[in-house]
């Protein structure tokens, strides 16, 4: 497995925290999933917030702060700065939205952020889409790890352009890729990791489920089934039909 | 003197980020601070000066995806 800025991840699988019914549910789901690390963010201040550091501590993963929400480099800067201080890490999941709807990265903004961001010292995991030559930028501009989406955010569409990153993970084969965002069901982060992606980050598709800790669990399975798939080497499909039986030695009937 | 805390007009004595800070009851709290968009680490909350009209964000952990 291939590591993210010399972390080698026990699992898989990145589950955010947003979302869930209940603290409690979203303790028991973290445990379910057996998810190596936890993505957080920064909020205003409204009384919650060291309640909720004290949760995320429990959960003994790593945690990875996001700057969701940001539409400029440089908003997105001053939280991952903000981000370190706060939760202790130079990791940072990188968002600079550029359009509401979709809630695509701007790439160009993207760019900006993580050479910037880069050059001062963060470990950035930058939120882009499966663009070939954005995803060769931000490596020039000091990225390490690639999060491509699979979907837009909530959307829980799956992997919405197979083509798209089957070939990104062919053009930078030594570069550790997580598939964050628009995973819907366990059977899509099974195919990611089948894909050779490293791990998948997801939330909604636990957090909303009606039983977010059953479906946590399926999670843990399916990225379990996919890495293992992966290793295994899996056969090239193909058009025709080839018997699995052996045709020497059938009856003549 | 008059300054925004998160989004929200406040009448603070000040002068320090530091005193303000404590003021508000966040002294010991987990938060990060920007004055004006730009963020100002804890050690230099103690020299940075606040004046009215500064705009101050006072983030916490909160859940995200």
């Amino acid at each position: 497995m291939r590591d993210f800025y010399g972390v080698t991840l026990d699992t898989p699988l990145m589950l955010g925290t947003a979302q869930y019914p209940s603290p409690a549910v979203l303790e028991a789901a973290f445990r379910g999933s057996g998810a190596s690390v936890a993505t957080v963010s920064l909020r205003r201040e409204a009384g919650q917030g060291q309640g909720f550091w004290d949760i995320i501590r429990g959960l003994g993963v790593h945690i990875l702060p996001n700057t969701a929400g940001c539409h400029s480099a440089r908003e997105a800067i001053t939280t991952a700065q903000m981000a370190r201080e706060v939760f202790e890490t130079n990791w940072i999941k990188l968002e600079v939205i550029g359009h509401a709807d979709t809630l695509q990265p701007d790439p160009f903004g993207l760019l900006d952020a993580t050479e910037s961001l880069a050059a001062d010292g963060f470990e950035v995991f930058p939120y882009t889409t499966e663009d070939q030559v954005l995803a060769a930028r931000l490596l020039d501009a000091g990225a390490r790890v690639l999060m491509p989406w699979g979907a837009p955010i909530g959307s829980g569409l799956g992997l919405n352009n197979r083509y798209g990153l089957r070939t990104l993970r062919a053009a930078f084969p030594d570069v550790p890729m997580v598939i964050d965002a628009g995973l819907g069901l366990p059977s899509h982060a099974a195919d990611a990791l089948e894909m050779g992606f490293d791990a998948v980050l997801l939330n909604t598709a636990v957090a909303q489920a009606g039983d977010p800790v059953a479906m946590a669990r399926a999670f843990a399975l399916a990225v379990q089934a996919g890495a293992l798939a992966r290793t295994a080497d899996p056969m090239e499909p193909r058009d025709m039909a080839q018997p699995s039986t052996p045709v020497l030695g059938k009856a003549w009937l | 003197m008059k300054i925004e805390v998160n989004g929200e007009a406040r009448d603070v004595t000040g002068p320090t980020l530091a005193d303000a800070l404590t003021e508000l009851g966040w002294a010991e709290a987990r938060v990060a601070t920007a004055v004006n968009g730009d963020f100002v680490p804890k050690v230099a909350r103690a020299e940075t000066a606040l004046k009215d009209g500064d705009r101050l964000e006072v983030l916490a952990p909160m859940q995200g995806g």
